[in-house]
């Protein structure tokens, strides 16, 4: 009897409370740059695309949705192309905490709702946007010691000049 | 045995192995770089510290390299103490100050022997804050890729190149930290095993440049087993896949073949498969013109042609032994051909009667490394089994390890014992018309044409037996040499000969397998090794059947219907006059093969079979072992095995009688049921029904990626996993896999924290050892061998071939094939093509100075670049086979033509 009761006059108290619910649409959350949902690629601070293809992100997938082929140009590698199936993923965040260059980021949206299972599958022109994402400074290829066009050896952060192999002073 | 502790665990160990190798042996991880298992010992990365203890009362005990220092019974050392752990920690961040921060595009990333070392030491953060020395990079052709900054300075890339493999375009230049792998120039490098540089460098330096092109991660990749197709060695492979296309060919190891290292020539010839030339849908000729026909089309097509007349099926040394025996099945035996015109269809069985039938044993490739005097007797070695001949490179230092042995130091100390034994070369005897790659570290090499070199075997023969058949007539020099290689022959305790069917002379075999039974009457350990042109030309002796010249004289007779081609393209077998009578007198003519050829384009129906990468099949190798390679590839119809295509267009002639075969394993069955002479290939690996702890064994490592997703762009529906009835491998990433698989099927190599190829020790009994599973293959000639009976002592051949005599206004031209260019497929692969060069002429000193020579052969006429070379006999011109003369492959006298005159 007084189980019923005290139920009964939590319910009715609630009436006074403000409502939690908001009407989505018109109303939208704001979420933090954290948030782990759709997922983008990044590109670095010159413009150029940022992932190297290195298949991290596909291996550290845990639903295997991430799908990717090197290609390489003038020493820089890039994804021939970069699918990721949406009907799969379940925004674990995984492949952008995989990922060495922050090319992979998720960002706030979630509003990846198909009619169609197929319309899911992105592809790099889909997934590919044109700055740099959370982070606005990392360039992978600044740090990395190979050979690219505008940066040649010895010219990476950290690096001294190659080496002069006709010289014998140590 | 030996019996050492690790860290108070009792573990087996071998008297004369280094701690490195028995702790890996008992399963210790103990990281390392310098040592490889065939490379031996030099204590430079000083990476594999270890603490060990004089006694169980030293408490304090010293650190040692493991890898520099002997196992000794009742050794106590430990891996987890303290200091030498913090010593190894140390080596590697050293090691690393340098190491760019490449491993995202870095191909070695994922299979990166560094990466493991640096994760089983614990190195995770680098402390190092100043700059890193860099290096330029240079071009190395189109096989290897060079990234220089990467390099942790083990020296395994130059004592591999230099020391093992004989090259000299690969060295360590500069100092200290600046210490420089590479080449004095950008260039390709030359030697034919620079791809194995790729599974020797433990970092990212040199790394596969073809596979670069068409990368994946080793997790993502779908292994086999293979064999390798190009030429008769029969070196074990593993076939990587991805994405329904082969991606690149890695060694697989097999104790007493190829063991640890690949030619240029397998590792890089795969890329035929992927070849704009390959075969995709049944072509049938439709006024002229080759259509694409479905496949009920095609066989209906095959059933109105059969009407017509018998069916003629001719093989291919270059098929497998079931899509030959499916052809026979379909013809008839009667009415089958190996698919070789002579000399090379009765050289092939004579090779095969002679290693039955010899007393001499018939080595393995890992014996002839061990054999202490060798001689090469009328074959290019190098070329035509560019892996016996790095072998036989290896047999070379027999002596250093004898005076090793002598001096007590152990045989993997590798430093010591190549400098101790620097002048010290166990003979080897090189006679050939040509110059080898061998003949630098020859003892004698012999310049003469084939019959001399027979003579010259048939000599030494007598020489070791007086029983033998002389030679009449030898020369002086000849004979001073016969007398010196025989006396240096029956003075060994391991003497080999090897011989084969290069020159097409059937006197070169018989003089070798003369010297061998000389040899075997005093020596049981005298070997004969023989060695035939293609990867199944051994296995088609065994099979027999017609020669191409019986086939054209059956069809001058009229007595061919249709003839029925197993991926042979006859246009290098017939010259191009031969060959048109023979298909002007055939009706019909059906090719099954993987790839378009000269004459694919004239056959009335065209089928299209799988390459190695797509079906299973059994290939025999030149030393008589059947071994299986399986598929990797699963195509979708039409492409189907050379077997079936057989199999099913006997079904369409005449449904009654053809075989039902459904998979690999029953015709494997019917072929050892038929043919007693290839009765125990079922035995060359386990059937489809094997399982490991009850389970179908994985192709595919169990991280593999983008399931969901790799062809989400088709359907994103899941597909299931393609049907593999021909294999024990499930073509997904279930199943079992361990350490204890056979090694027949080996799909790829890992272990836990050992992700590079160097977990091959895991897979082991004991380092360099057999398999733990079990070898592969089954060897054929040596029945007779195994069941202990003596052997009958084979007759001498008497038929000592005469003296050779140049002729005037003639050339005989013989056939000098190359690493790369003369072999069929691996033409095709792009990397390889890359490295043919044209065709020339090497002739002796004529004192001409033209470039360009004219000749007339068959009525052909070609022209071609001289190369004269003062050493070679007059006489005779070394031309690649199949180059500017398609046919050419046997020796052939041609027509010198004056310049000027242009008769075409």
């Amino acid at each position: 009897m007084f189980g019923i009761l005290r139920t009964l006059w939590l319910t009715f108290l609630h009436l006074g409370h403000r409502r939690v619910t908001v009407g989505y649409p018109e109303t939208r959350p704001a979420l933090p740059p954290r948030y782990r949902g759709r997922i983008i690629l990044s590109r670095d601070p010159d413009g150029l695309e940022r992932c190297v293809a290195c298949n991290l992100c596909a291996v550290a997938c845990p639903v295997d949705c991430i799908s990717l082929q090197k290609a390489e140009q003038d020493g820089r590698w890039y994804p021939d192309y970069f699918r990721i199936n949406f009907s799969r993923c379940i925004f674990c965040g995984f492949c952008e905490e995989a990922c060495p260059t922050y090319a992979i980021q998720l960002t706030p949206d979630f509003e990846m709702s198909e009619y169609v299972r197929p319309n899911l599958v992105y592809e790099k022109e889909d997934l590919l946007i044109s700055g740099t994402g959370k982070y606005p400074d990392y360039s992978f290829y600044r740090v990395s010691g190979v050979k690219i066009p505008g940066k040649d050896k010895g010219e990476a952060e950290r690096e001294q000049p190659p080496v002069d192999l006709h010289s014998l002073l140590p | 045995m030996a019996t050492i502790h690790i860290d108070g665990r009792p573990c087996p160990a071998r008297p004369g192995e280094n701690l490195l190798q028995a702790c890996l042996e008992a399963g210790a991880d103990l990281p390392y770089f310098c040592w490889h298992p065939e490379l031996g010992s030099v204590g430079a990365c000083r990476q594999c510290a270890v603490r060990q203890y004089s006694g169980p009362d030293d408490r304090t005990g010293r650190i040692v390299m493991a890898c520099m220092t002997p196992a000794t019974d009742g050794a106590i050392l430990s891996i987890d103490d303290a200091e030498a752990r913090e010593f190894r920690a140390s080596v590697v961040e050293w090691l690393m100050t340098n190491h760019p921060h490449d491993c995202p595009v870095c191909a070695e990333g994922g299979e990166c022997h560094l990466q493991d070392m640096t994760v089983m030491t614990g190195h995770a953060v680098r402390r190092y804050r100043f700059t890193k020395r860099t290096h330029r990079n240079q071009d190395l052709g189109p096989f290897v890729n060079h990234e220089m900054n990467r390099c942790i300075a083990c020296y395994r890339c130059v004592r591999f190149y230099r020391d093992y493999a004989g090259g000299e375009d690969l060295a360590a230049f500069a100092t200290h930290n600046d210490v420089y792998f590479g080449r004095h120039a950008d260039g390709a490098l030359e030697n034919g095993f620079s791809g194995n540089l790729v599974e020797i460098c433990p970092t990212g330096v040199f790394t596969d440049k073809p596979f670069s092109a068409v990368y994946s991660r080793k997790w993502d990749l779908r292994g086999a087993p293979s064999v390798c197709t190009h030429c008769a060695v029969g070196c074990n492979t593993i076939v990587n896949a991805r994405q329904d296309s082969t991606r690149r060919v890695l060694n697989r190891y097999h104790d007493a073949v190829n063991r640890y290292f690949l030619c240029d020539r397998g590792r890089f010839g795969h890329g035929f498969t992927a070849a704009p030339s390959r075969l995709r849908a049944p072509l049938a000729r439709i006024d002229g013109r080759p259509t694409p026909v479905p496949v009920q089309d095609a066989l209906r097509r095959f059933q109105m042609m059969a009407q017509d007349g018998p069916v003629v099926g001719i093989g291919s040394s270059r098929a497998s032994l079931e899509s030959n025996f499916a052809l026979r099945a379909l013809a008839g035996p009667a009415r089958f051909s190996t698919g070789m015109a002579e000399p090379e269809h009765g050289l092939a069985r004579l090779v095969a009667d002679l290693l039955r039938a010899s007393p001499a044993r018939n080595p393995t490739l890992h014996d002839m490394e061990s054999a202490d005097a060798v001689l090469i007797l009328g074959e290019n070695v190098t070329v035509t089994a560019p892996r016996a001949g790095l072998a036989l490179r290896q047999a070379v230092r027999q002596a250093a390890f004898d005076i090793a042995d002598a001096a007590r130091i152990p045989r993997w100390m590798d430093a010591a014992v190549r400098t101790l034994g620097a002048e010290a070369c166990s003979p080897l005897f090189v006679a050939t018309p040509g110059p080898t790659d061998l003949d630098p570290i020859a003892r004698a090499t012999y310049r003469a044409a084939p019959d001399d070199i027979a003579r010259l075997g048939f000599a030494i023969a007598h020489g070791i037996d007086p029983t033998a058949p002389d030679v009449p007539d030898l020369p002086e020099d000849a004979a001073r040499l016969a007398a010196d290689i025989a006396a240096t022959l029956r003075a060994a305790a391991r003497p080999l000969i090897v011989a084969g069917t290069q020159y097409g002379t059937a006197a070169l075999p018989q003089a070798a397998a003369a010297i061998a039974a000389a040899l075997a009457a005093h020596n049981s350990a005298a070997a004969l090794s023989l060695i035939l042109p293609d990867c199944d030309s051994m296995g088609l002796a065994l099979m027999d059947g017609l020669s191409l010249d019986a086939v054209r004289a059956l069809a001058r007779d009229g007595g061919i219907g249709t003839l029925v081609v197993m991926e042979n393209d006859l246009t290098r077998r017939l010259d191009p006059a031969a060959l048109d009578a023979l298909l002007a007198a055939v009706p019909h003519l059906v090719v099954i093969d993987h790839t378009a050829t000269p004459l694919s384009a004239r056959a009335d129906l065209v089928l299209p079979s799988a390459s190695f990468a797509e079906c299973g099949g059994t290939l025999v190798s030149t030393e008589g072992r059947a071994q299986r390679f399986l598929q990797v590839l699963f195509p979708d119809p039409p492409l189907q095995a050379g077997w079936r295509w057989a199999r099913d267009l006997a079904q369409a002639a005449d449904p009654g009688t053809a075989p039902v075969w459904q998979d690999l394993d029953d015709i494997v069955a019917a072929i050892a049921a038929e043919i007693p002479s290839l009765a125990p290939i079922g035995r060359a690996a386990p059937d489809a029904a094997y399982r490991l702890d009850g389970a179908r064994l994985r192709s595919e490592p169990p991280r593999i990626s983008g399931r969901t997703a790799v062809r989400a762009n088709i359907s994103v529906r899941d597909r299931p996993p393609p049907a593999a009835p021909d294999t024990p491998l499930a073509p997904t990433m279930e199943g079992a896999y361990g350490p204890a698989i056979p090694g027949a099927l080996v799909p790829y190599y890992q272990a836990p924290g050992w992700n590079s190829v160097q977990s091959l020790n895991r897979f082991q009994q004991e380092i360099g050892g057999p398999m733990r599973g079990g070898d592969a293959g089954v060897r054929l000639l040596d029945g007779a061998r195994q069941d202990e009976t003596p052997r009958p002592r084979s007759a001498y051949a008497t038929a000592i071939p005469a003296p050779f005599v140049p002729r005037a206004g003639e050339i005989l031209l013989l056939p000098e094939p190359r690493l790369f260019g003369t072999e069929e497929l691996s033409t095709l692969s792009p990397p390889i093509a890359a490295r043919v060069e044209a065709a020339a002429l090497r002739i002796a000193d004529d004192g001409g100075a033209t470039p360009t020579i004219a000749l007339r052969l068959n009525g052909q006429r070609v022209v071609l670049p001289v190369i004269r070379d003062p050493a070679l006999p007059p006489g005779i011109a070394l031309c690649p086979p199949h180059m500017a003369l398609r046919a050419f492959a046997a020796p052939a006298w041609a027509i010198v033509q004056p310049h000027g005159d242009d008769t075409p």
